[in-house]
């Protein structure tokens, strides 16, 4: 026991020696990255955005951002794999109080609107797809939390979710097409549309049309998980 | 002169070193959870001063809300409080 902490603290030391010695050059605050100030510079002309770090999540960095949805949707099918019975349904005794329910009924449509502002804006101001997503999924959760035999209607919140994933995978494919490689912002740069209104909300090619898609996919997959979190089935 | 914002950094930073401790300490998870959530909460104030509000707002709905349910959930199909068995060891060597 005492041998396993001691070679545990010494393999810790060497391991924090080992990367201490390697980050030592780096000097601290000093801008050594190059192709940060290519984006910065270039953001605007190249992708139309205004939020830079929209731009590199969904245009330079596309195909990444895809295979993060991916994963995204791989967790959700495990957990709904994992917590799969034949007949499972809500277990919750009380209603939520009065004050929940109310709150949850005025509340509800409002936390819906403000994570579809914060996808749909997502290339102007801070946020993006998976906040604005995950706002709409905490929505849901309220809901679960305040009323007992509340449910998502599961057939059309799949068929959104698959449509969302398959809608990704259709806009990178026309890139493909029209453009040389996968997600080519054919929005953008081939047809050209809202170069004249940078910093409005009709710009930046196709970063809204993907952050919606993204949003949509994040809100449905993240409910599907609280659902499947929630419900209790019998053996 | 001492500058005020930075006070309520330093303020925050202390709660939110103490709700750490607490959510390890506390025998009672769903108590712990709290404090965990505390902690994240606490995270994206912080985020938001440090002029990176998405990222306090991922931090707020994923580690506030969504990341405290799935432990409360968790919590309902076990148990609520930990048992004596796991605690023999002081806090001071339990790393």
């Amino acid at each position: 026991m005492v041998m396993k902490r001691a070679l545990a603290i010494l393999t810790l030391l060497i391991i924090g020696y080992w990367m201490a010695s390697a980050l030592a050059n780096v000097p601290f605050g000093a801008d050594k990255m190059l192709v940060a100030q290519y984006y910065l510079n270039h953001v605007k002309a190249q992708t139309g955005a205004v939020n830079a770090v929209t731009a590199v999540v969904v245009n330079y960095r596309g195909f990444d951002t895809l295979g993060e949805v991916t994963v995204l949707f791989i967790a959700s099918t495990g957990v709904a794999a994992l917590l799969w019975r034949k007949k499972r349904e809500r277990t919750a005794e009380t209603e939520g109080s009065i004050v929940l329910t109310t709150g949850a009924r005025l509340l509800f449509a409002f936390i819906v609107l403000f994570g579809a502002y914060i996808f749909i804006h997502g290339h102007l101001t801070p946020g993006g797809g998976f906040p604005g997503g995950a706002t709409i999924a905490t929505a849901f959760l309220m809901l679960y939390l305040a009323f007992s035999a509340y449910e998502i209607p599961h057939r059309s919140f799949e068929v959104t979710e698959g449509l969302a994933g398959m809608g990704y995978v259709a806009v990178g494919l026309i890139g493909l097409a029209i453009g040389s490689y996968f997600l080519f912002d054919w929005i953008w740069q081939t047809w050209g549309w809202g170069h004249s209104n940078i910093g409005r909300l009709f710009s930046a090619g196709f970063i809204p049309v993907i952050y919606t898609i993204i949003g949509i996919k994040v809100g449905t997959e993240l409910s599907g998980i609280v659902d499947s979190m929630v419900k209790e089935g019998g053996e | 002169m001492i500058n005020c914002i930075q006070c309520i950094e330093y303020v925050m930073v202390l709660v939110m070193i103490l709700a750490a401790i607490f959510a390890v300490e506390w025998k009672d998870l769903l108590a712990a959870v709290v404090g965990m959530a505390a902690v994240s909460l606490v995270a994206s104030i912080l985020f938001f001063f440090l002029q990176a509000p998405d990222v306090a707002m991922t931090e707020a709905t994923i580690g506030a809300a969504m990341s405290a349910a799935v432990f409360i959930f968790a919590i309902k199909r076990t148990q609520r409080y930990e048992t004596e068995e796991e605690e023999k060891l002081g806090w001071w060597i339990r790393w």
